[in-house]
């Protein structure tokens, strides 16, 4: 019998909408952050929505008439002028996941609109660093005018270091490289390497340009030489034409976003790029890890028919892929005796970095992670934070730092 | 207003008359730290806990649609889609939907959402909680 001496209080919950605090929207995941509040949280995959801002982004092009032509399509009103279109955007599914329709909640003055969201994301899901990305740019590489990727590209480069990241030192990115310009990727890397808050560069892997061209190297030597990785983040495109035989958004986002990295990374391994540039690491960031052991094995096979087609390799395809790094969302976790395999296949332990992917509709929280039952602890803390404090140089709190999983101590950013 | 007295066994609690609860409507609420959604449909109401089986999202919290079918003719060919007369608690987490009237995951029934004990006497709604909840 249960008796209690105070009456029960009713309290009426709201809908969630668009306009939601991200607080009380991820007011669920509270056990799991409180759960792991001595836990180093490293989210390697979030996204800002610069189109929300865009005006701050067209308003840093260098290029003047490019910026004017930015300008001008202010005026026809709202919307990315400029920026390519990527064919209907289901991920919402049509209105059914209002996070990813829009973050229409209101934010005090203050610190940067965008800074004040990724802050609450963070704060809900129990996040110590989290970096950031586009959302819309990452079809940017498929915008035919390989200028306009340029300008952009740096824009929104300029209007993170300026605008963003000094409010924020939690907040971290991996810079906007505009790939379908070789040269100016150079200048970019050189431009902004050592801006604070930038751990990295990436590629939108959404493109057609091979990344096995001689026009690359000069890139990779650079990227090299600034000590920090390369990410090769996916996206998805319709447009392709292979892609034009899917009739629904299910099948071409399911395998879409594993396409071009697929690719990517068959060309980055056969073509001997981790024999040159064996200081350069590289993250595969956002198309999930079940493709991963199917490539190396693919590779694997052929590699021992047709050994005269990558003469540069000195090892396997697949040994050179585990030495690669790999965010974890979205995680397939339907079967999990091949999400076992998958993680010794990449070698989790070490090679593995959690993403959340906030505010997309398939995002994993920290206990997508936890939750896992053949992981030991020292793995999972790990792979939620500690493996990307290393790989990114960033400041363990000692409390953070795990009882046995971090013997080494991180370096410390210069910033 | 609470239909409750101090010292009562605290089990089933009233939290509202039945025309609080409109007809197609719902209601989520929280009783001390338990939360529930109540659905209607016509003169039936169903409960369940608002935490989704697949991460613990809030699950009543999101939005009621109607089922999505997928219209056949007898020869096999498509004839479209169109929306059925059952409908749907979707998740607001990840989209994951579930049948209003049983609970079940449409695409996987094994993932179901818990049940709340909810019955109307005398057009009053009572909830039984969980004592562990209050």
């Amino acid at each position: 019998m249960n008796i209690r001496e105070t009456a029960p209080r009713i309290t009426e919950l709201e809908k969630i909408s668009t306009r939601t605090d991200t607080r009380d929207y991820l007011a669920k995941a509270a056990p799991t952050k409180e759960k792991l509040k001595d836990w180093l949280i490293v989210d390697v995959d979030a996204h800002v929505n610069e189109t929300a801002f865009w005006s701050e982004v067209t308003d840093r092009i260098d290029n003047e008439v490019l910026r004017y032509i930015a300008e001008a399509f202010r005026e026809r009103g709202r919307g990315p002028g400029l920026l390519n279109a990527n064919g209907p955007l289901y991920q919402d599914v049509s209105g059914r996941i209002m996070h990813q329709q829009n973050l229409s909640e209101p934010t005090p003055p203050g610190l940067h609109r965008q800074v004040q969201l990724t802050q609450r994301a963070m704060d809900a899901l129990g996040i110590d660093y989290m970096v950031v990305f586009p959302t819309p740019m990452l079809s940017l590489g498929m915008h035919p005018q390989a200028d306009a990727e340029v300008a952009l590209g740096n824009a929104y480069n300029r209007w993170l270091i300026e605008e963003i990241l000094p409010q924020d030192k939690r907040q971290k990115a991996l810079l906007y490289l505009p790939f379908n310009e070789p040269d100016a990727c150079v200048e970019t890397v050189e431009r902004f390497a050592d801006a604070p808050g930038v751990v990295g560069f990436s590629v939108t892997s959404t493109r057609h340009k091979p990344v096995w061209h001689n026009s690359y190297m000069r890139l990779y030597a650079a990227l090299q030489e600034t000590g920090k990785p390369l990410g090769f983040h996916a996206g998805f495109s319709w447009a392709d034409p292979s892609f034009q035989q899917i009739n629904r958004f299910i099948g071409m986002h399911s395998l879409s976003f594993v396409h071009f990295n697929m690719i990517h990374m068959t060309n980055w391994v056969l073509n001997g790029l981790p024999e040159r540039f064996p200081g350069l690491k590289v993250i595969w960031i956002e198309s999930g890890l079940a493709w991963v052991p199917f490539v190396m094995q693919r590779l694997d096979s052929e590699y021992m028919m047709r050994t005269s087609e990558c003469p540069l390799l000195k090892r396997k395809p697949s040994e050179y892929i585990q030495d690669m790094y790999f965010t974890s969302q979205p995680l397939e976790r339907s079967n999990m005796k091949l999400t076992q395999a998958t993680f010794e296949a990449i070698s989790a332990d070490t090679q593995l970095l959690y993403a959340s992917d906030w505010p997309h509709w398939d995002f994993d929280a920290p206990s997508s992670i936890t939750k896992l039952p053949f992981l030991k602890e020292d793995a999972k803390r790990n792979i939620l934070g500690l493996n990307a404090a290393r790989l990114f140089g960033l400041e363990v709190p000692a409390a953070k730092s795990g009882v046995k999983a971090s013997p080494q101590r991180v370096a410390v950013p210069a910033e | 207003m609470i239909d409750w007295m101090p010292g009562e066994a605290m089990n089933e609690i009233m939290v509202g008359e039945l025309s609080e609860f409109t007809e197609g409507g719902y209601r989520v609420l929280r009783v001390d730290s338990f939360e529930f959604g109540i659905f209607r449909q016509g003169d039936r109401l169903v409960a369940y806990e608002n935490q989704c089986p697949h991460d613990g999202g809030p699950v009543c919290q999101g939005k009621v649609i109607p089922r999505v079918e997928e219209e056949l003719a007898p020869d096999q060919t498509s004839r479209g889609l169109r929306f059925s007369k059952k409908r749907n608690i979707v998740c607001p987490w990840h989209g994951w939907e579930f049948d209003i009237e049983t609970g079940r995951h449409c695409g996987d029934p094994k993932y179901r959402l818990r049940s709340v004990d909810v019955k109307v006497r005398d057009n009053r709604v009572y909830v039984s909680v969980p004592p562990a909840a209050l």
